[in-house]
């Protein structure tokens, strides 16, 4: 057991089918729309692009007419077992709320970057610049959310503010905030996807319907065999899309996939 | 034959050293707050307590949580409008009100005693059950307003709650410390 390792009662998690993703990449949009990350002259300069949710395309390597693609959108994992969180010197990331996710504070982060490189996922990013809006677009700010100076780390939370939005709506409702009905709390992503391939709930509750989706024989894990317990799965029928979502060798063969 | 060596008498050495700490102490505990902080007036002065008691406002009538569970905090120019978009009495606070701020449209610039910074998620349904004046001055029973004193370096209020006051309180409460949970 490590020091900074917690088990919670909640926890939020995604399970993500890929059968059902087009790769529209809406979820990118309302990501960066939802979360004040300003918008770059060119998102296709990767030193300047911020992308909390990033959609990946995977390809089975295989000529006409036995070629397939897949979309895979990439959160941040909200690992159980972070790297991200041990490598922090100022504490500025954590995995201690109720729920499961992993704090970033950026107002403590120093912008030492370790975590950048402790993440196997890349779901990290730095500010090398001060973002600027546009004239007007300011007006646009999602007030929940706090903008990022240059020299901070940024990633995804989950909406986490939407998370708080939805414990004061059941306090003042008079329910339990710590026992959210499913649809009361969901990302940006989770919201705006046109073909419904993003679920969202509790990972612990049996009610919600990621607790049976993500326990489906076609559930996996990205980089499973690293051990760090991600609170995001992803579904496919298709055996080569499961098999890219961990280092697997040609000939090899591992359980479950 | 030995000079006897005559060292500065004991009252020479003690009495500049507690002139010195005692100015030291002055300048640090009133001196550098009164330079740090500059004191603003409210822009009208409100009466709480004429509402309350005269009229038979509620708190909550201005001071109410949404439906969505936000918190509204201050009234608008609408909602004092209800009773005061013309000046019924000859109080220059009111015909101010209606004057400067109704008529041309200007939200009044109220000074908020406990304004946050922006990386504060401060949520009002959490800590409903609390009294109000456990962090707000209890501005309910007076016809005055407190004076709001300013940084003048951060421009935050004196008031401003610091984080060891809410850490303090979470921890007595056996409320989360957890970072996210008060920053966004």
């Amino acid at each position: 057991m490590v020091l900074y390792l917690k088990e919670f009662k909640i926890k939020w998690g995604m399970v993500i089918d890929l059968d059902k993703c087009t790769g529209c990449g809406a979820c990118m949009v309302a990501c960066q729309a939802e979360n004040n990350i300003a918008p770059v002259v060119d998102a296709s300069d990767k030193r300047r692009s911020m992308t909390w949710l990033l959609v990946y395309q995977l390809s089975n390597q295989k000529l006409y007419p036995d070629h397939d693609v897949a979309y895979l959108p990439r959160p941040c994992q909200q690992c159980g077992h972070p790297n991200c969180v041990p490598v922090c010197p100022v504490i500025a990331t954590d995995k201690n709320e109720e729920g499961g996710i992993v704090s970033q504070v950026n107002a403590r982060c120093i912008g030492c970057r370790y975590c950048i490189a402790a993440c196997p996922y890349h779901a990290r990013y730095f500010n090398w610049h001060d973002p600027v809006w546009p004239e007007g677009m300011e007006k646009t700010l999602t007030p929940d959310v706090s903008t990022r100076p240059r020299g901070v780390v940024e990633k995804c939370l989950f909406c986490h503010h939407r998370y708080m939005q939805a414990r004061d709506k059941a306090r003042v409702e008079g329910r339990d905030p710590n026992a959210l009905a499913e649809g009361d709390y969901i990302p940006a992503c989770v919201e705006v996807c046109p073909t419904g391939a993003i679920a969202f709930g509790d990972l612990m509750n049996p009610n919600h319907k990621v607790h049976q989706l993500s326990k489906s024989p076609h559930a996996f894990r990205l980089l499973e065999r690293l051990g760090t317990d991600p609170q995001v799965y992803y579904l496919s029928r298709r055996e080569w899309v499961r098999r890219q979502g961990d280092n697997i060798l040609e000939h090899e063969t591992v359980e479950g996939v | 034959m030995e000079e006897k060596k005559e060292g500065p008498s004991k009252g020479a050495v003690v009495v500049p050293f507690l002139v010195g700490f005692v100015a030291a102490i002055a300048f640090g505990w009133w001196g550098f707050p009164q330079l740090l902080y500059s004191s603003k007036s409210q822009p009208l002065n409100f009466t709480h307590l004429n509402h309350v008691q005269d009229y038979g406002i509620d708190c909550e009538d201005c001071h109410y949580f949404r439906p969505d569970g936000s918190y509204a905090g201050l009234p608008s120019n609408e909602k004092c409008a209800e009773c005061h978009s013309m000046a019924m009495t000859s109080d220059p606070d009111e015909i101010k009100f209606v004057e400067e701020y109704y008529e041309k449209g200007v939200e009044v610039p109220w000074l908020v005693y406990q304004y946050q910074p922006d990386n504060v998620s401060f949520s009002h349904a959490a800590h409903k059950d609390e009294d109000c004046t456990a962090c707000h001055p209890d501005v309910g029973s007076t016809n005055e307003l407190p004076p709001y004193y300013e940084n003048r370096l951060t421009k935050y209020s004196k008031e401003t709650m610091k984080m060891k006051e809410c850490e303090r309180c979470h921890a007595k409460e056996g409320a989360s410390n957890a970072c996210q949970v008060c920053h966004k």
